[in-house]
């Protein structure tokens, strides 16, 4: 099992060290060339205008939906807007996820927040019941989802944060700056 | 649902969000719809870009709300901007105008001689400038969530960033060679709290993310900074100071990705007009030398 993270711009290094943890091999994805030999790639938070962007200059748009047409993709906060179908304005994007998505959703750097969340999906495939600790760094929120894609967790006003759709897996918030491997776990799972 | 707002996990978590990427100085609404078009990971909206500072001379400080608002309101990346060192009023103004992140720095005129900013207080994080280990775990101690080494801003020249860089890295790799015992005299001699001398040492790195700032002007010299070492880059006057700004903020951008690949390196130094003029450094007076500022 080898996973792929995005290394364009962002937090790539957090998720390597969390795969390095669980004993899982990694490596960085900077060309199309680098997706060779993959089961599964992380696209880690970031600024996803500046991924979105670095994508388009070296080619790897079409690569990444032909890898995501039979691979499993997470995306973490900007990875999931790179994810979407439609982030609502005009950015590059891989249109491979049938969620809606905000950017920015819950407004500046100051409302960046932490918080527990019940994530019954999580519960069954960890078997752990503890509550889910997500940090939420000018986090976008998923605005709906479609067709074969379903909520796995939305915060108790309603506003859906993470959703999966076959292979792929989008959450608002970043594991990667956790000490939980949970999630980490739970998107292995998908790529096997 | 209980939350919490202004932890220093997502203080240093929207840093660790800017990691590979370049933030550049803007002075304008129309600058940083360039800069964001580049593929800037965050701008910092400034009135005065460091050279004009150098140049116009006399007081630099906290840059008008109205331009701040404006810059904020043009973009969808954060949007730092400054305040003096130990300003902490400019900080609670910036706060309040909901700016992501304040740079506490040198480049603007010292407000205190003696004090920073307590940037534990504040919910808004804190950048700030080092230009060695015992610098850069002050400020941390102070509640930066983010580092940047200090370079000579304003001039174009490398070398201050470079040295900086190299300070602080080889200090850390000198910290981690070290036997255990060792550590509270070595932080004694540094002036760094010991509790984060120790939480060095155990990383092998700064508890935050640190840029390099200072003098980058061009693709190589980006690429040689993360090639030493930082997470980063904060380019100033070298993009709107040149003569194709919005191509050499670009390439500058393509350079932080692929910073080991000389190939793209090359590819991406191609044809993209007048550096900014640049000062050589060692033929500058000391008087005039900003990153010795700070305590």
């Amino acid at each position: 099992m080898k996973i792929g993270v995005l290394a364009l711009q962002g937090d790539f290094s957090e998720h390597i060290v969390m795969l390095r943890r669980i004993g899982i091999e990694s490596s960085e994805v900077r060309l199309p060339a680098h997706l060779e030999g993959l089961n599964g790639l992380i696209m880690p938070g970031g600024e996803s205008t500046t991924i979105g962007k670095l994508a388009v200059a070296f080619g790897l748009i079409e690569p990444l939906r032909e890898f995501g047409k039979s691979r499993a993709i997470w995306g973490t906060c900007a990875g999931a807007i790179f994810l979407s179908k439609d982030a609502k304005r005009d950015q590059p994007l891989l249109s491979l996820m049938d969620i809606t998505v905000e950017r920015n959703a819950f407004g500046a750097q100051v409302d960046s927040f932490e918080a527990d969340l019940e994530i019954d999906a999580l519960k069954e495939a960890t078997g752990s019941n503890n509550p889910y600790h997500a940090v939420f760094i000018r986090a976008p929120i998923i605005e709906s989802v479609r067709g074969a894609a379903r909520v796995l967790s939305a915060l108790p006003d309603g506003r859906i944060v993470a959703a999966q759709e076959n292979k792929l897996l989008a959450t608002s918030f970043h594991p990667e700056l956790t000490n939980d491997s949970r999630f980490h776990e739970y998107f292995l799972a998908m790529c096997r | 649902m209980e939350t919490t707002t202004g932890t220093f996990a997502v203080k240093k978590g929207l840093a660790q969000m800017l990691k590979g990427g370049v933030i550049m100085d803007v002075v304008t609404p129309a600058q940083a719809k360039i800069a964001e078009e580049a593929g800037a990971c965050a701008v910092m909206a400034l009135e005065r870009v460091p050279a004009d500072i150098r140049a116009q001379g006399g007081v630099a400080r906290m840059s008008d709300p109205e331009l701040i608002i404006g810059i904020k309101e043009a973009v969808s990346i954060p949007v730092m901007a400054k305040c003096r060192i130990g300003h902490f009023v400019e900080a609670q103004i910036l706060e309040s105008l909901k700016i992501d992140y304040i740079d506490e720095s040198e480049v603007l005129t010292p407000a205190d001689e003696e004090h920073h900013i307590l940037k534990h207080n504040f919910t808004v994080p804190f950048v700030c400038g080092c230009r060695n280990l015992g610098e850069a775990l002050r400020r941390i101690g102070e509640g930066a969530a983010m580092m940047r080494t200090k370079g000579e801003a304003g001039t174009g020249d490398v070398v201050e960033a470079v040295r900086h860089a190299r300070t602080v890295l080889g200090e850390i790799r000198r910290l981690q060679n070290m036997p255990e015992e060792e550590l509270m005299a070595f932080a004694k001699t540094i002036g760094a709290p010991y509790e984060l001398v120790k939480e060095t040492r155990d990383l092998g790195r700064l508890p935050v993310v640190n840029f390099a700032a200072g003098g980058i002007a061009t693709p190589a010299d980006a690429a040689l900074m993360m090639q030493l070492g930082v997470d980063g880059v904060f380019v100033g006057s070298g993009i709107f100071k040149s003569g194709d700004p919005a191509k050499r903020a670009a390439a500058i951008v393509k350079a932080t990705t692929h910073f080991r690949d000389a190939a793209i390196l090359a590819e991406v130094s191609k044809n993209l007009g007048e550096p900014m003029v640049g000062r050589n450094i060692s033929q500058m007076p000391e008087g005039e030398k900003i990153a010795g500022r700070g305590w």
